[in-house]
């Protein structure tokens, strides 16, 4: 059995008894035949000391409850591999928003984010009978767009986002409005265009790129950027 | 006892849980203009409709000639005959409309050359009343599922939908009458407890495929609909009827799509044979899935698994074109890398049953309405998805039923809400003087237990007892001892105790109270599993065997009938089959096979 003794360090906070945040040095016996990923060790953890808190749900990567900075840089524990991790493990809560527990952050400012872009279709022509058309090639467009699973550690690890969580709307943000802006079906391109085109809204990206180097679905909010930034050139010429 | 007082909130509606059904039931209510409040445990595009992958069904014939008939046809047949032919033909009928509208709604469904919905076959579904396998689960990759949330969600958005996020329901509030009046719900951020006191309430809860140690369910699903509802003195219907999905990842239990079959994947014994063949000779890979999943646990047990214990079988996709792969089954293929290590273009995937769906629940008729034994609904109680028995998957639910269940029924619930509201059916009544009494004695209870049982050793005893005595395949002894075991973890369940006490996100209280739904379900369970003694979809037992007075073990003259579980003291009842469809002659008994 490969078993082992590994090392964590996690950010503990508990508004109800501590004054203040630490971090607990804490050993935990590992076997790597049953305990795969970041998510199976925090439920052993859990298991020993009940107060350790957490969000987490499908544990397959696809809800996007459970992200946190692991080591240093955002993921998703559910598919954190655990072997890879260098020691001792640093868990620590998404950075730039307000703990609210443990690796518990509050979310409403991203989420506020997410929700000023209009994340809905807008089409108030006639709804047909049947499914709009939409050729094969036009929906590939939406591909590495609509994936997204609003885990938050693409904006939580972008330096803009966290200077200006209130103004600028955030990688997660910022893709899924091009994510309709690039939907044939939309009918909204030019009023999403027009509430982007602001000094902080959008033009707070500065390619800095964090949110592609941990997306833990691989998808690219730069690009999903710089596809509006060229519209937006494109539509004043 | 001094009289304890909460904080009350009025709504016209409160919907429990964010998930597909109460999502599609939001929108009906907000768009409707009434005051609605939507609880859920969790942001609601994390609800596990997210993880649904293959597709949903809707005989539009996109890419070949398809009827609604048919699509009921092959839903009676995949019930066993349990179904009832109302909601099966209602469901059906209404699939390509809910389907279309969700399009509207801008699901990024994939698309045929002509740009309409893509279709794939999948198991059980056939054309010309089970003649071939037909096109009809409408897809988006295999993703299908985390984009019919989003979309619903972003809907719901676009509706104003009033959300309480992160707030768990843990009881039902009912009047001396029967009428229920709300829920009383407890807010996770800061440990308040609140009633939501409401003409109507939905139930939108989902399933509870956690009370099993092996499932592909996501942590949240605990069943807290049918716990809150057995604890109001409801009955749950058809308990013993669990799917295991033939595709879970061998040790990880994650979900893997049956639209790989439908795709060209084939499933290999030790031997690389294609033993489906024997099982199955017409529809093979793509029969239904209690059939499938008992083949696959009858190789292994007879000694034809694969790897060193031989305990998996292979799920084979290495012979299509990579190109389709990824544009097909792109989820699936990260998921076999991350899961299992295994990139399933070069290598097949090692696969076990695994619990995935409950086919029974809290007991309602097509319109959601929730309905007691005689079929009176139960004023101003409401209920779509998995944690409701309408019931259109009777023994045994065809893949990609699920999420158009959630569409069709969380609509209809949403409908009949709106319906009963405007003809005075239903009003805000009093809350009666000792409404809150039961749930705060019982967070009172977990607050100053010591010397108690651990939740996490409870919670894997109540998973392990349930997957060792009631799983794939149902002994008669075990399923009697399964009843004494359970019985015995509920003594535990009644004294858990918890270290944190603190009232911020206190994820230990979260889990105490989800075990005490766990534990109704898990009951409900086994005893109605032990209780019936022949073999129908998902439920087969040994002392049940194929013969030929009773084909596949069923007994239609004794057990073609829905079980109902009351909590208290444990009574079954039982009520008849739906058999007559709303317009079209009924499907009559016929021996299953594919």
């Amino acid at each position: 059995m490969a078993t082992s003794t590994m090392q964590f360090k996690i950010y503990r906070y508990d508004p109800d008894k501590d004054a203040a945040p630490y971090m607990q040095d804490i050993s935990v016996e590992v076997d790597f035949a049953i305990d795969r990923k970041l998510l199976d060790v925090l439920t052993k953890l859990k298991a020993k000391d009940d107060t350790l808190s957490y969000r987490r749900s499908c544990r397959e990567g696809i809800c996007g409850s459970d992200a946190m900075n692991i080591n240093g840089k955002n993921g998703l524990a559910c598919l954190t591999e655990i072997k890879d991790l260098k020691q001792p493990v640093v868990l620590r809560p998404l950075p730039g928003l307000p703990v609210i527990r443990d690796l518990i952050v509050d979310m409403t400012q991203f989420f506020k984010q997410y929700h000023s872009i209009k994340p809905y279709l807008i089409n108030e022509g006639p709804r047909p009978d049947r499914e709009r058309l939409q050729s094969p090639e036009d929906r590939e467009e939406l591909n590495g767009l609509y994936e997204c699973i609003l885990c938050a550690c693409c904006s939580t690890s972008c330096p803009s986002f966290w200077w200006n969580p209130d103004k600028f709307v955030g990688p997660a943000g910022l893709l899924n409005a091009y994510r309709f802006i690039a939907d044939t079906r939309d009918q909204a391109t030019n009023e999403r265009l027009d509430d982007l085109e602001d000094p902080y809204r959008l033009f707070r990206c500065h390619s800095i790129m964090n949110c592609v180097d941990v997306c833990p679905k691989g998808l690219n909010p730069t690009r999903a950027i710089g596809k509006i930034k060229e519209m937006m050139v494109r539509r004043a010429i | 006892m001094s009289k304890l007082t909460i904080p009350v909130r009025k709504f016209d509606a409160v919907i429990v849980g964010a998930g597909g059904s109460g999502l599609r039931a939001a929108i009906q209510l907000s768009e409707a203009g009434l005051k609605t409040a939507v609880l859920s445990k969790v942001f609601p595009t994390r609800s596990h409709t997210v993880a649904a992958q293959g597709g949903v069904s809707a005989s539009l014939g996109n890419s070949e000639e398809d009827h609604w008939h048919w699509h009921m046809y092959d839903t009676v047949k995949g019930s066993d005959w349990l179904g009832d032919q109302d909601a099966i033909e209602y469901m059906c009928r209404m699939a390509p409309e809910v389907v279309v509208e969700l399009e509207h709604f801008g699901m990024p469904f994939d698309r045929t050359d002509e740009g309409k919905i893509y279709q794939r076959p999948f198991g059980g579904h056939m054309s010309n009343f089970g003649e071939k396998p037909v096109r009809r689960a409408c897809a988006a990759a295999d993703r299908t599922g985390h984009a019919m949330l989003h979309a619903l969600y972003q809907r719901n958005v676009r509706a104003n939908t009033q959300f309480f996020v992160e707030w768990m329901a843990l009881d039902l509030i009912r009047d001396d009458s029967g009428q229920v009046l709300g829920v009383i719900a407890l807010e996770m951020e800061t440990g308040d407890v609140v009633a939501f006191h409401a003409k109507a309430t939905v139930f939108a809860t989902g399933g509870a495929g956690r009370i099993f140690y092996s499932s592909t369910n996501a942590f949240i699903n605990t069943g807290d609909g049918l716990g809150m509802a057995a604890r109001a003195g409801i009955a749950l219907e058809d308990m013993e009827f669990w799917q295991f999905h033939p595709t879970g990842v061998a040790g990880a239990g994650v979900l893997i799509t049956e639209g790989v079959r439908g795709e060209g994947g084939i499933l290999r014994n030790s031997a690389n044979e294609r033993f489906m063949e024997r099982y199955a000779p017409n529809a093979k890979d793509l029969a239904s899935r209690d059939v499938v999943s008992r083949a696959m646990v009858t190789e292994i047990n007879e000694g034809r698994g694969c790897g060193p214990n031989k305990d998996f079988v292979l799920l084979d996709i290495t012979h299509l074109d990579p190109a389709t792969i990824m544009k097909r089954l792109p989820g699936i293929r990260e998921i076999s890398i991350q899961f299992a290590g295994i990139d399933p273009i070069k290598a097949p995937i090692p696969v076990v049953p695994t619990c995935h769906y409950q086919m029974g629940g809290v007991p309602t008729n097509y319109k959601g309405q929730v309905v007691s034994q005689d079929a009176t609904p139960i004023p101003g109680f409401y209920a779509a998805g998995e944690v409701a028995c309408a019931s259109v998957h009777g023994a045994n639910r065809l893949g990609t039923n699920s999420l158009l269940d959630l569409l069709v029924f969380g609509k209809s619930s949403g409908d009949s809400v709106i319906d009963d509201l405007r003809s005075g059916a239903i009003g805000l009544k009093e809350l009666p003087a000792d409404y809150a009494e039961r749930t705060l004695s019982r967070l009172n209870r977990l607050n100053t237990q010591t010397g108690g049982a651990s939740v996490n050793e409870t919670r894997l005893e109540l998973q392990r007892t349930m997957q060792k005595h009631c799983g794939v395949f149902r002994f008669k002894d075990m399923l009697v001892e399964g009843v004494a075991k359970i019985l015995d973890v509920e003594k535990a369940v009644l004294r858990t105790e918890i270290k944190d006490k603190s009232q911020v996100w206190n994820t230990a209280r979260v889990e105490a109270l989800e075990l005490d739904n766990l534990i109704e379900v898990a009951k409900a369970t086994m005893i109605s599993a032990e209780a019936r003694k022949e073999s129908r979809g998902a439920h087969v037992r040994d002392d049940a065997p194929d013969t030929a007075a009773n084909p596949n073990g069923r007994d239609d003259v004794n057990w073609h009938k829905h079980t109902l579980w009351h909590r208290e003291s444990n009574r079954l009842d039982y009520k008849p089959v739906i058999m007559k469809p709303l317009s079209v002659e009924s499907i009559a008994l016929k021996t299953r096979s594919y």
